[in-house]
């Protein structure tokens, strides 16, 4: 036996006395775990395949079947864990990187776990919102500085482009080419029915989804894969990406084998060619280059739209804030250390960058402190799980939150962390057409206005038990917030007092 | 049509026009003629950085010299030199084959990131060294470069092959060197009876880091 033959880390188990043999199972599994025996006359499994990804599970009539985790073990050890000699097999195994998908699994603190909610008490009653009206409404762009008057004393009331959403959330940008046709219809009739907004990612805009345009977020990446001038004006918002959360400072390669049919259509690019997106975009080594993007987008489309400049949630992210700020964007987009990605290496997921709650209070706060907050507005990504961390950024100081795995999660993703493999047996993360007719479009997008829906309840709730009836009212208002069990600096940075202060 | 007057050094001049043409006597700024969808712009003088950035369709000439970025359609002429990064992340998609001809030499990195459609470097002036700086094609993996030089650059990365090109190398080059020849006054008969290197992605050595799934 090979020193690296690594024991499967799932276990089929089938339930003989329940299984009728229908074969549902070894149909539904692209990765081929399930076979029928002719000889034994029964249904076998190979775990070495299984990826834990629920499908035959959901899918078998008899609920024969269950997965469960291998107790199989190596020797325990605390620092050498089960998963890092496993890694560590595999490398010495291929030589290669190891390369994983969505967000970082680690243990690593999650802020929002260790962030308390306010409730009015006696004063300041709370509010009721199945009886009087709460506003989730969220414009996202520049405010302006002070309010300015015409000669008969009316306030002007001319802004620069706006985006309006009617709940402040967002779908985060997930290329066409990393997900699936179906995926993308899910989402941009979601955002077009709940009046929010989803975003192309770097793979441009499918022809079909061009009427979505006043609902879209198109985005231009270093590789500028599908941008031209149509494209451009289709969507109501243009985002630069400069960064990822799951990969900060490591560009896209999306290999040839991928790039096929409506895929390479939609990106302008022959089939069979990679795509490479570098993680630096080359024409920008400063915010001076930065503002010039920005600009030319804007001449470009007429200074219609608002510019978004999207980062991955680093060390020094306040500076840069700030910088892009200074640079004419009109929405910052900051995605912290847990956002899910495609394919990104493990060691980079892992470990480069910082929480996006600590991104979002440094940003806010040096952003209040140099007098520019309302020039930019700010929406955050990278793990917003439920309504609760919704809220809890909106109180930090983001105007919206981008959400990707989570409306990854409402299509069917049952975060099997295999996306990289592009063989999504719930068909969102492959292009196999067998497997993207998996996600009917109309039952995807009603699963994700229903999520959107019940979160848009549930901080409506929220803020109506801190007394708050608009969500502008939340916005940047820290003390509705408290910290438990954190140390002084964590306090500080996040700007909260502790619970019980 | 009325004439628009443009500032010496003006910006985005020709962002995303679409038809018409725009003639240019001053040096303009930066991003002339980005995201071009079918303009022409005649530029008689150098122009800046960022010329024709990610344009998709439509004709720039420059009188002089400049540098360019992702282009992904149309065409640019230069008479003179180009500098850092011209032609970088070029892009094609069928009929959409982007063309950057270069009248003398350039800076370095020429064609970084190359993905699609043709680069000609004239060379002229400079016959007796490579017309190109260092690093070029660096991260190339699709489209043509042609350079008409006896002295091939010698830090090509493996992932880039050259050969001298032969008479069928030269169908997609000709037509470009005789409509730069033609606009700044060249002998095209002259220039094409040189010899060229052709460089293209070496399909047997691709980019390819090799992953593990985890």
């Amino acid at each position: 036996m090979p020193i690296d033959f690594l024991y499967p880390e799932y276990e089929v188990v089938r339930d003989a006395s329940r299984c009728i043999a229908c074969r549902a199972c070894e149909r539904q599994c692209s990765n081929e775990v399930h076979a029928f025996d002719e000889e034994l006359e029964c249904m076998v499994s190979d775990e070495s395949r299984c990826v834990n990804c629920h499908r035959c599970v959901s899918i078998c009539p008899t609920r024969a079947l269950k997965i469960v985790k291998t107790d199989h073990t190596f020797r325990e050890n605390a620092n050498w864990t089960g998963d890092t000699i496993r890694e560590l097999y595999r490398q010495a195994g291929s030589g290669g990187v190891l390369l994983s998908s969505m967000g970082n699994p680690k243990p690593l603190p999650v802020y929002w776990d260790r962030l308390l909610l306010n409730a009015s008490q006696v004063t300041n009653p709370s509010i009721d919102p199945l009886r009087e009206p709460m506003e989730t409404k969220t414009f996202l762009g520049k405010k302006p500085t002070k309010i300015e008057r015409d000669e008969d004393g009316r306030i002007k009331t001319e802004l620069t482009p706006q985006l309006e959403l009617s709940t402040p959330i967002l779908f985060s940008a997930m290329s066409y080419g990393s997900i699936s046709y179906n995926a993308h219809e899910s989402l941009a009739r979601a955002a077009e029915a709940l009046g929010i907004y989803y975003n192309t990612g770097e793979g441009g805009l499918h022809q079909d989804f061009y009427k979505y345009g006043a609902n879209t977020i198109v985005q231009v990446a270093s590789g500028r894969f599908g941008v031209h001038k149509d494209y451009l004006s289709a969507g109501a918002a243009i985002e630069i990406k400069m960064g990822q959360g799951a990969k900060p400072g490591i560009g896209g390669h999306l290999p040839g084998t991928k790039i096929v049919g409506d895929v390479s259509r939609t990106r302008m690019i022959p089939e069979g060619s990679d795509a490479i997106s570098p993680a630096p975009h080359h024409d920008i080594y400063s915010i001076e280059d930065l503002r010039q993007l920005v600009f030319s987008l804007k001449e470009a489309s007429g200074y219609k739209k608002p510019v978004i400049v999207k980062i991955a949630a680093v060390h020094n992210v306040a500076a840069i804030a700030s910088g892009i700020a200074r640079s004419g964007a009109d929405i910052i987009a900051i995605d912290g250390f847990r956002g899910g990605t495609g394919a990104a290496p493990t060691r980079i997921r892992d470990n480069v960058g910082i929480p996006i709650e600590l991104a979002l209070a440094a940003v806010d706060q040096r952003l209040r402190d140099e007098g520019i907050r309302n020039t930019v507005s700010l929406v955050v990504g990278g793990s917003v799980r439920s309504s609760a961390d919704v809220v809890k950024a909106i109180a930090l100081g983001a105007d919206a939150c981008y959400i990707g795995t989570a409306a990854l999660l409402a299509l069917g993703c049952h975060l099997c962390r295999s996306c990289q493999t592009g063989k999504c047996n719930w068909g969102i993360a492959t292009q196999r057409p067998d497997l993207v007719k998996r996600l009917n479009p109309d039952i995807g997008m009603r699963r994700l206005v229903n999520l959107v829906n019940a979160w848009t309840h549930e901080i409506k709730e929220i803020m109506g038990g801190m007394g708050i009836n608009s969500i502008e009212a939340l916005r940047g208002n820290r003390l509705m917030l408290r910290g438990v069990g954190l140390t002084e600096k964590e306090l500080e940075i996040l700007g909260v007092k502790h619970a019980g202060e | 049509m009325e004439e628009k007057v443009y500032a010496l050094g003006e910006r985005y001049i020709g962002a995303g026009l679409s038809e018409g043409t725009i003639v240019l006597d001053k040096v303009p700024g930066n991003a002339l003629g980005a995201y071009l969808d079918g303009g022409v712009i005649e530029v008689h003088c150098n122009a800046q950085d960022a010329t024709g950035d990610t344009m998709n369709d439509g004709e720039i000439s420059v009188f002089g010299s400049t540098a360019g970025y992702a282009m992904r359609g149309g065409a640019i002429y230069v008479r003179d030199d180009a500098g850092y990064r011209a032609g970088i992340h070029m892009k094609e998609y069928k009929e959409k084959v982007p063309a950057l001809v270069i009248g003398g030499r350039t800076g370095s990195f020429l064609g970084e990131y190359q993905a699609g459609g043709v680069i000609v470097v004239l060379g002229i002036g400079s016959e007796d060294r490579q017309p190109v700086g260092n690093f070029c094609g660096t991260g190339m993996h699709g489209g043509r470069i042609y350079l008409r030089t006896e002295h091939l650059p010698k830090d090509l990365p493996e992932q880039v092959s050259a050969r001298k090109a032969d008479e069928s190398d030269m169908a997609a080059a000709a037509p470009l060197i005789r409509r730069w020849a033609e606009k700044f006054g060249g002998d095209a008969k002259a220039l094409l009876a040189s010899s060229y290197y052709l460089l293209t992605p070496n399909t047997k050595n691709p980019y390819r880091q090799l992953y593990v799934t985890n």
